[in-house]
């Protein structure tokens, strides 16, 4: 049996674990699985009980580390320095690594990858353990769509060790029938990170769901016209069950904050459904959204470039067909 | 103020493709990665108002200084271009130390990196490379305030910001709020045509004999495809607002979308 896959749970503001915690955990399991390796859970925290109980949900063992000083301190050094001294205090080093694609994974990977000299594949859009090919051992096989998705790739690592980061929605969570435990752990010090302290968290928005996690998007550009523009497109994506996203346009102009800003810059979605209102579908804005299920836009300029690559394509004037289709979707509700 | 800005020349973005060796095809006519503009608008800004100069750091095949003089004409001091054959191919890892390397050969009070690349680099280099240097990493950030001997960051973070706190010399990773790169005034561009591009190779950067590059790769490509094309899509022009509407529905039913 080789090295174990170690996967990381990231909690949120609340200290919860979140959703893609849970898909990195049944990604790695699968992986675990069929690759013969021992699958381990990891949650550093300030108070990390309840997190690392909702990974255990997931995975069979699950260790939860104490760390009060992320309180006052920036994650990733701290999460990496602990990682790295559980690391070598493990019977035998882990092989792989599953994280999620997020800015706090990210920041993780970079870290881990010089600390313990191992590869990273990063935005991974689905994962296989595979048998030895061309040069590279057996081990995971990485899915990527890069340049917004025009390209399916399958990666590996040519050492028998890597860090994988995994985008949300790209496995479905599937809780274990038995739930693991969770061991308290304590860590030495290995490495001493320079650390960054936090002087301030300050609160903005009511933390709905992410529209990286959303089924149905809802998105407005510069068509929309204003801030105005977009409480229709709020109530639109409230009868659908999904959020609202935006253009850079309609960012840069403040009608809606950055958080929802889709493409190069932006986020990168893969919605079951992308309705597009006012957006023209500049390559920047494309990369971020064209692997969607479907497509829907409205437009009132026929040679919009969306219309390109819409499903449905509807030349019409928003202002009028948005209120139109809030009507109909209440009606369908009854 | 000393800033080292890192910039990463990518194809033009829609333009990416793979080569028949599987590498990104860097034939194809290059830019700088846009979040990288976003760092460097906030350096220049930085220097601006507090004195200082903005040096340019890129790993790059040799050939691509186009978007190297395009920042530099739009005020950076000089560029620094870290370029090997045998870097060809160069994985992440790789990457992380040859900037680190080359930063040890430079002096600075700032080191801002943009917060991930277009042509499928994940932002995960920043962080290595102020973790191999052994400097304060503060990433995503939407505000950069240096202060005396330290910098203040505001960190996007999922419900709001966190301000952040570290001492200089320090790793930034920045994002587009940071706000629109300038264009490069006419004056700017002729400027930059006698600015330096000082080339290094590995050699130069003391990493002759380390395993980096395209040889030493920790991760290789095993399969690349072009995905199913969208069939050709419906096109319902100028409806009535009930109509569009029911086009809209009916579409979400046919998809299983309602
Ligand atoms: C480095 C870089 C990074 C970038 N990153 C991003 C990114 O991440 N995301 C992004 O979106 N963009 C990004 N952009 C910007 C991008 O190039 C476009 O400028 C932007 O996407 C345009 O936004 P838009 O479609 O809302 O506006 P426009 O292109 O102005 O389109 C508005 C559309 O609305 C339509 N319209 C207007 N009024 C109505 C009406 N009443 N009814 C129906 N239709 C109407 C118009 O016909 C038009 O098609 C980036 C650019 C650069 C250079």
């Amino acid at each position: 049996m080789g090295g174990e896959i170690w996967v990381v749970g990231e909690v949120d503001a609340a200290g919860a674990l979140t959703k893609l915690s849970g898909e990195a955990a049944t990604a790695a399991r699968a992986l675990g699985e069929a690759g013969g390796r021992e699958v381990t859970g990891i949650v550093v925290a300030p108070e990390p009980d309840g997190a690392a109980a909702s990974l255990a949900a997931f995975l069979p063992t699950v260790l939860a580390v104490r760390a009060p000083e992320m309180a006052r301190r920036a994650a990733a050094a701290v999460v990496a320095a602990r990682i790295v001294a559980l690391a070598a205090a493990a019977q035998e080093r882990p092989a792989y690594f599953v994280l999620s694609a997020t800015p706090d994974g990210r920041d993780l990977a970079g870290m881990l990858s010089v600390l313990l000299e191992i590869g990273v594949i990063v935005n991974a859009t689905g994962l296989t353990w595979d048998a030895a090919a061309d040069g590279v051992p057996a081990g995971p096989r990485v899915e990527m769509q890069p340049f917004g998705g025009r390209v399916l790739t399958s990666s590996g690592f040519t050492g028998e060790r890597g860090i994988i980061l995994l985008r949300p929605n790209m496995v479905t969570a599937e809780p274990l029938a038995v739930p693991g435990s969770v061991e308290e752990c304590t860590t030495g010090e290995v490495v001493d990170l320079p650390l960054v302290r936090v002087i301030e968290r300050v609160v903005t928005e009511s933390p709905g769901p992410s529209i990286e996690e959303a089924r149905v998007i809802v998105a407005g550009g510069r068509g929309v016209g204003g801030p105005d523009g977009f409480a229709g497109l709020r109530e639109l994506a409230g009868l659908l069950g999904g959020a609202v996203g935006a253009s850079r346009a309609a960012v840069d102009a403040g009608w809606i904050d950055y958080a929802t800003q889709i493409g190069q810059t932006g986020k990168t979605v893969k919605p079951a459904v992308y309705l597009a209102f006012g957006v023209s579908g500049a390559i920047q804005h494309k990369v971020g959204m064209q692997t969607a299920e479907t497509i829907i836009a409205v437009d009132r300029d026929p040679d919009a470039p969306i219309g390109e690559f819409a499903d449905l394509f509807v030349v019409a004037d928003l202002a009028a067909v948005v209120p139109a289709l809030a009507a109909a979707l209440r009606a369908r509700a009854g | 103020m000393r800033i080292v800005v890192l910039v990463k020349p990518v194809p033009d973005p829609g333009e990416e493709r793979l080569g028949d060796d599987g590498r990104l095809d860097r034939s194809v006519s290059a830019v700088i990665n846009g979040n990288d503009e976003y760092v460097l608008e906030a350096a220049l800004k930085l220097v601006e108002a507090h004195g200082g100069e903005v040096t340019l750091l890129s790993m790059a095949p040799a050939g691509i200084t186009d978007p190297i003089r395009k920042a530099l004409a739009m005020g950076a001091t000089r560029a620094v271009l870290v370029t090997d054959p045998a870097l060809a191919g160069a994985c992440s890892w790789s990457t992380t130390q040859v900037l680190a390397a080359a930063l040890r050969t430079l002096e600075y009070d700032l080191v801002l990196a943009g917060a991930d690349t277009s042509d499928g680099g994940g932002g995960v280099v920043a962080a290595g490379v102020a973790t191999l240097l052994g400097l304060p990493y503060l990433s995503h950030a939407r505000r950069i305030e240096p202060f005396d001997g330290g910098v203040r960051v505001e960190r996007l973070s999922a419900a709001g910001h966190d301000v952040l706190e570290a001492t200089l010399p320090a790793v930034v990773v920045g994002t587009q709020l940071l706000g629109e790169p300038r264009y490069p005034s006419l004056r700017g561009i002729m400027g930059a045509r006698s600015k330096e591009i000082a080339v290094r190779t590995l050699a130069e950067i003391g990493l002759a004999d380390r395993p980096v590059g395209g040889a030493h790769a920790t991760t290789a490509l095993l399969a690349a495809r072009r995905p199913a094309p969208r069939g050709s899509g419906r096109v319902v022009r100028d409806p009535d607002p009930v109509a569009a509407a029911s086009a809209i529905v009916d579409f979400l039913v046919e998809r299983r979308a309602l």
